[in-house]
């Protein structure tokens, strides 16, 4: 197991090596893994010629980039980098997983598109133990996706731009469905920003905390005509709301599904009754609806899934009862009598291939957008605790024994060399803002690294300083690139 | 847990694992380090059998072992902290706790314990630097009593005095009283017809050239001119038994070990804790090259390039001795790398107990040289299948190993003429308790009881018993003196010879005193793994007590009904043959009258 | 694969090739007593509890780890294997307090009838931190003969978790729960030797100070209550504990992507404890600190009027 990741995290001391690389520098490491893959003749030609397409054009692209070149931009040795390159290509099954790590930069999809380039190359795909593994970071991130909360997908990854697809839905639900796409998250800022889009209705999420540049956010918030807001909780986005519906839990509180990173759709189930006036999300949407005019019929949660059943064929043979059976599902599940789908991909290898080929598609390395300079010369992450969860709003509620203060975490070197003593206050500073909170010194960081989680916004208010230049395509914002100085306070001097 | 270690302790694991290679394993941190670490939490399986001697390295120094250090071992060894303390308070000899730089633990078991053992301990009483001690395997020179040492070799003293000890634990060099004496008298007496124990006290132990004169050598040069094929052939035919205990044909057990498919281990068991047992360490001490000879015509004929010799950690002595032996035998060529020119590579790796009886049982022993806590593993597989890290294992017992040279410069057929038709060969005797001499003697089987004691120069006064085959044995009645001392004669009489001791007591014996102190070694000693054997041995101990008051809680009969009920839980349910024997010598007991008859 | 045949009391039976006596006692409908025993975790052999007679066996063999031979003979209810397993009862429930063990080794001990008083008066219980200083090797004789247990006080280090060692049976379950079989974290193993060995951390320091992650999964495989959740402890201790009036109800966990499955255990409305369906292909019993504490953000604990038991749930999240 190689472990990449900037700081020496838990998992990464499980892992036979570590690989520390300089924040940003994920495209640089994985054009090198490619090159010498391909340079070692360890490229999987079969694969390549069957199943992909675009090879020439990667393999010219990614020349440039020699193990000494990325050792310079990663930091880390070029033997090492040799070695990840022969282990990853000479394997018996490999997989590539990922995380926020990779999609949280202003160019997140290349991030992504760099690894599965490199499981392309070398055949890791589309078989049982290999494979491109995004850990998702929440119960239903998949989930949400798969019901059509995307900007341009319907239900079960259907285009809304299709007509066939779309014309299906219209005729079940008896409304027009807009052909063209919506906007993602952070194409809303945008447009608040240029005064087009002046309400909001946000559900289950705390923007007011969780996003990057987060000034910017809440002057935004605070800038629209109307902002609703539904929730479980009475969150700092919920406090600048003008009107606030308060939800029922998803987990315990009401029924439904989510699908988790594995894409196994899996029941959640009513444990207790919400409390005061808070009711189920569906509940309150068909209200909603109703007060606008529309009758959305019954909020029974299995019925819904029945209908998605209907419209959505990768969901179709998922009963609430084969779900109970089986322990879940994981989709394509195209009728009843279907286990559902262990791996995606395998049609990959069928001869003839089934479908077109899978591009190689060349990706180019840009530093993080904001840049390290004499006045911002600390590379500040973000990240979670093991502990909590997202702002802290659900994981605040308990008494965890590992709970750790909101504060910056440094190296034991950087903190020699600025004179503090663990628990000194500092200032952190970035081109976007500043705050005060308490400085830690970690053996998983290195001089010039800096680390703080997300889940403290009222004591350590990261998103503060962080930056909101996003991925165009994914609209994910780079959290973990920002460039800031450390200084002690003067009334701990 | 956050402690840091000293300077000093540093010093000692560092000593035995070398400088850290990283500011990730214990080192200080170097631009090199902030990019790339290597081997993380999973190298465990590569390092983790050095767990012990690293502790014990910290325990030889510091005198125990701190949260400090422990984290440090931890750290270099990657190795959680809770699984090292867990390693390091399985072993008596190994301190969490601070204690004196030198500590003396003065044997209070059932041979020295009457032979001056508990008067000293009584004379030494109030000193925070002096313990009990189970049998520290010199019940021929009682009392004896183990110096630990921090920053010196741990010192053995024998036929022990209060000043010696107090001598010593302040600060003296201990002064070997008898530098030649290995507990043998009959070569005291001159080597004259003995095969196995010529050359104990006859020759220094630390000359090779005084060995290869008294014929050391001559059986590897030999076996090195046969195959390994035709030198298990001789070992089959020679028909001998593991001296260790279990008395299994050592021909059939190589046999299944040769028979798998990876390279095996050798492993000596040295670990010799049976109380009474003492035969082994005369052989370490007093002809290790015997020993490394051997090891290396069975490493030959196994096939095996690697081999440990386990011995117990109350023998610094016999460890020194051996390991002199076999640096001066790689120097001559005769272990190491292409032994005599022939290609074979064999070599020897000393481990020492850390004071836990348990380790002696085979698949304890494997753990403990794992770095796992000296606890049984439940068989299957048996060692010649999945022993020492897995590996086709041949497990010996010292005494077993050096009858092998014999096997090979006299032949199979020769020394299975020696001996009974059942029990071949020649085998070596533990004779202490109330006789004359105490010490080891060699006979051919087929010797009684009473020869042995006769060997040993008479009883000392009437014999009201002889416990036999130790502590995990049993006792017998003066009625069984002319009992054959063979594997066959001791099975149809329902007794064990477990390690060959025979401990005569007299008449005068305060036996409630004796069978105390064994099931008090037993509760002691038991793993805790099992529950039969770790609730057990408390139980045993208990209704002892009670059975022994003058008014027995339950009646004397409602006791002994419960010893043996506990007995027989322990001897059916347990994992090992800890708690298999560990009711036996009382049981025997009650059942010759010397305990429990009060009504 | 092919089949073994072997025969359970006189009945011929075939099972699969690897299975275990234990396997092949199960499938006939013959259920042994088990307390170390748990289908996710390797065999650790230690309780003793389900051993069977084997022909040809000099000793009983542990049923849960033995692998069947061709022809095996067994019998799971000889007059050796009802006294040893009885007499290995007596000997955990005159050392250890089994009262909260599972219902149905409750019967085994009832059908063996189980008398762990005729061991004597009992010895008074260990001070705190006693147990955990002896020394391997060395031990005070027996006072007067009386019984010595491993009562003590319980240990409480913080708000989620409860250790009463005092029920603790060494079954090892927490120790390869918290390491290889699970979690790897290796934060507990047995220290110490023979009957005081006992769980504990490096130095027996706090929990709080140890490597413990606080998944829980030790307390979600405890099967004598010593390992136990702030809130089920002191809902014992205030007699409030009522399963009878629990409900449990099976969801997923809302933390991360993983979709481990949670058993919510609730009491007026209450979630009072957290476990995970071992039988579940996805963590197979297992979870983090987050799905397994982290409920409390669904129960404000304020009305007091509705919810008696709230005074106690809200005393149990200070520690």
């Amino acid at each position: 197991m190689y472990a990449i990741d900037p700081r020496r995290t838990t998992s990464a001391q499980w892992a036979d090596v570590w690989l520390g690389i300089d924040v940003g520098s994920d495209i640089a490491l994985a054009n090198a893994i490619g090159r010498e893959i391909i340079s070692a003749g360890l490229a999987n030609d079969n694969f390549i010629a069957h199943a992909t397409s675009g090879f020439d054009a990667y393999a010219a692209a990614v020349d440039e980039w020699s193990l000494e070149r990325a050792a310079q931009v990663t930091g880390v040795p070029a033997g090492v980098i040799r070695d990840v390159a022969h282990d990853l290509a000479t394997a018996e099954t490999a997989q590539i997983c990922w995380t926020l790590g990779i999609t949280e930069h202003h160019n997140a999809t290349d991030n992504v598109l760099a690894l599965i380039n490199l499981a392309l190359l070398t055949g890791h795909v589309g078989r049982y133990g290999s494979g491109l593994v995004p850990i998702r970071g929440q119960n239903n991130v998949q989930g949400g996706g798969d019901m059509g909360a995307l900007p341009n997908k319907l239900p079960g990854f259907q285009d809304v731009a299709d007509d066939e697809s779309r014309a299906k839905f219209e005729a079940k639900w008896e409304a027009a469905v807009p052909p063209e796409p919506g906007h993602h998250l952070s194409l809303m800022f945008d447009a608040m920003e240029r005064g087009e889009l002046r309400s909001l209705f946000v559900l289950g999420e705390n923007p007011a905390q969780s996003e990057a540049d987060v000034a910017r956010t809440r002057r935004l918030l605070a800038g629209l005509d109307f902002l609703l807001v539904q929730d479980i909780f009475m969150t700092r986005t919920a406090e600048m709301a003008d009107v606030v519906l308060p939800a029922a839990a998803g987990w315990a509180e009401s029924e439904g599904t989510v699908t988790s990173s594995e894409r196994r759709v899996q029941r959640v189930r009513k444990a207790l009754e919400p409390p005061g006036e808070a009711r189920d999300d569906l509940e309150i949407l068909a209200m909603l609806a109703s007060r606008l005019g529309h009758d959305l019929g019954t909020t029974h949660a299995e019925s819904i899934w029945d209908e998605l059943r209907e419209l959505s064929p990768m969901h179709a043979g998922m009963s609430y009862r084969r779900l109970d059976e089986l322990g879940g599902i994981q989709w394509p599940c195209v009728d009843e009598d279907d286990p559902g789908t262990r791996f995606l991909h395998g049609d990959l290898w069928e001869d003839p291939l089934p479908r077109d080929p899978v591009p190689l598609i060349p990706t180019g390395w840009v530093p993080p957008v904001d840049e390290l300079t004499e006045e911002f010369p600390i590379r500040l992450t973000t990240g979670r605790r093991l502990d909590s969860y997202n702002t802290g709003v659900q994981t605040g509620g308990y008494s965890s024994p590992l709970r750790e203060r909101g504060s910056i975490e440094i190296s034991p070197e950087d903190g020699a060399a600025f004179g503090l003593a663990e628990g000194d206050q500092v200032s952190v500073r970035s081109r976007r803002g500043s705050i005060e909170v308490p400085v830690f010194f970690h053996r998983s960081l290195r001089p010039g690294l800096a680390f703080m989680s997300i889940h403290q916004p009222d004591e350590a208010d990261v998103n503060l300083l962080t930056i909101d230049a996003w991925d165009p395509k994914s609209g994910t914002a780079e959290f973990k690139a920002t460039a800031v100085s450390i200084q002690p306070m003067e009334s701990t001097a | 847990m956050s402690a840091e270690a000293n300077d000093a302790e540093r010093a000692a694991v560092n000593e035995l694992l070398g400088a850290p290679d990283s500011g990730w394993d214990g080192g200080d941190r170097s631009a090199a380090d902030h990019h790339i670490a290597r081997g993380g939490v999973r190298q465990t399986s590569g390092v983790r059998h050095l767990l012990l001697p690293a502790l014990q390295a910290v325990q030889g120094a510091i005198g125990w072992v701190s949260p400090g250090a422990l984290n440090y071992v931890s750290e270099r060894l990657t190795v959680p902290p809770a699984e090292a303390y867990a390693v390091a308070t399985f072993y008596a000899l190994l301190a969490t706790e601070e204690r004196p730089r030198r500590v003396a633990h003065v044997c209070e078991d059932v041979s020295c314990r009457n032979r001056g053992g508990l008067d000293l301990l009584e004379e030494l009483s109030g000193r925070g630097d002096v313990m009990a001690s189970p049998c520290l395997g010199q019940c021929d020179r009682s009392p004896a009593v183990l110096v630990q040492r921090a920053g010196e070799y741990d010192a053995s003293l024998w036929n022990s005095t209060p000043e010696m000890v107090i001598d010593v634990l302040e600060g003296a060099e201990p002064i070997d009283p008898n530098p030649g004496h290995y507990g043998i008298p009959q070569t005291e007496a001159g080597s004259d017809g003995l095969r196995l124990l010529h050359r104990v006290g006859a020759i220094d132990p630390y000359s090779l050239d005084e060995y290869r004169a008294a014929d050391g050598y001559a059986a590897l040069t030999k076996a090195m001119e046969m195959t390994p094929t035709e030198l298990i052939e001789e070992v089959k035919r020679s028909g001998i038994k593991g001296r260790g205990g279990a008395a299994f044909p050592m021909g059939v057990k190589w046999e299944a070990v040769v028979a798998q498919e990876s390279d095996p281990v050798l492993v000596c068991n040295a670990d010799e804790a049976e109380p009474g047992t003492f035969k082994d360490r005369g052989i370490m001490e007093g002809d290790p090259f015997s020993l490394v000879e051997a090891m290396t015509i069975a490493g030959y004929t196994l096939g095996a390039h690697r081999s440990y010799l386990y011995i117990r950690g109350e023998y610094p002595r016999a460890a020194r001795h051996v390991a002199s032996a076999i640096e001066v035998a790689k120097e001559a060529g005769l272990l190491g790398e292409d032994i005599l020119g022939s290609g074979f590579d064999f070599d020897i790796e000393i481990r020492m107990g850390g004071g836990a009886y348990i380790c002696g049982e085979e698949t304890a022993l494997f753990n403990s040289i794992e770095g796992f806590r000296g606890e049984p593993r439940q068989k299957p597989p048996y060692p010649a299948e999945a022993g020492l890290f897995g590996l086709p294992t041949a497990i010996n017992n010292v005494e077993t190993l050096i009858n092998l040279p014999l096997i090979v410069l006299e032949g199979g057929d020769a020394y299975a003429a020696l001996g009974t038709p059942d029990s071949t060969g020649i085998k070596l005797f533990c004779l202490s308790g109330d006789v004359v001499t105490p010490g080891v003697y060699e006979v051919e089987f087929g010797a009684t009881i009473r020869d042995l004691i006769e060997l040993a120069g008479g009883p000392l006064d009437d014999i009201a018993a002889v416990l036999l085959g130790g502590v995990s044995g049993s006792f017998v009645g003066p009625d069984q003196l002319d009992l054959p001392l063979t594997f066959e004669a001791t099975r149809e009489a329902g007794v064990a010879l477990g390690t060959a001791v025979v401990m005569p007591f007299s008449s005068s014996t305060d036996f409630d005193d004796v069978t105390k102190r064994i099931a008090a070694f037993f509760r002691d000693e038991s793993c805790g793994q099992c529950v039969p054997c770790r609730v057990g041995t408390v139980r045993q101990e208990e209704a002892l007590f009670r059975l022994l008051n003058p008014a027995p809680t339950n009646g004397s009969a409602g006791e002994i009904g419960l010893l043996t009920e506990i007995d027989q839980a322990m001897k059916l349910g347990s994992i090992c043959g800890l708690g298999h024997t560990a009711g036996s010598a009382i049981q025997s007991a009650i059942a010759l009258g010397l305990i429990g008859d009060r009504g | 694969m092919s089949d073994v045949q072997l025969t359970i009391d006189g009945v011929a039976v075939s099972v699969p090739e690897g299975a275990t006596i234990l396997d092949a006692c199960r499938a006939e409908g013959k259920e042994q007593p088990t307390l170390c025993y748990l289908e996710t975790l390797t065999p650790v052999n230690t309780c003793r509890v389900c051993v069977v007679q084997v022909t040809g066996s000099r000793t009983l063999v542990p049923s849960c780890s033995r692998v069947i031979e061709e022809g095996t003979d067994i019998s799971t209810d000889s007059p050796a294997v009802r006294q040893t397993r009885k007499v290995i009862f007596e000997f955990l429930a005159s050392s250890v307090d089994m009262s909260l063990v599972d219902e149905p080794t409750q019967q085994w001990m009832d059908h063996y009838e189980v008398d762990p008083t005729r061991y004597g008066p009992t010895a008074a219980d260990s001070p705190a931190g006693a147990r955990d200083g002896r020394h391997a090797g060395h031990h005070a004789a027996p006072v007067g003969g009386l019984t010595e247990t491993v009562a003590q006080p319980v240990k409480i280090d913080d708000a989620l978790y409860v250790r009463d060692y005092g029920k603790c049976i060494l079954c090892y379950k927490c120790v390869e729960a918290c390491g290889p079989d699970a979690q790897n974290t290796f934060a507990i193993q047995v220290a110490g030797r023979g009957f005081d060995a006992r769980i504990s951390t490096e130095f027996n320091v706090a929990l709080t100070s140890s490597a413990c992650v606080y998944c829980g999964n030790c307390i979600g495989v405890c099967p004598t209550g010593a390992l136990m959740f702030r809130s089920e402890y002191e809902l014992r201790k205030a007699s409030m504990w009522d399963e009878e009036a629990q409900t449990v109800t099976r969801t997923v966990c809302s933390y991360c992507g993983v979709g481990c499955n949670l058993e919510l255990h609730v009491q007026d409305n209450r979630i009072v404890k957290v476990t995970s369906p071992q039988d579940h292909s996805v963590t197979s019993g297992h979870l983090c600190i987050k799905g397994r504490f982290g409920y409390e953000s669904v129960q404000e604990l304020g009305d007091l009027e509705n919810t008696p038991i709230d005074a106690v749930l809200r005393a149990a999240r200070t520690s």
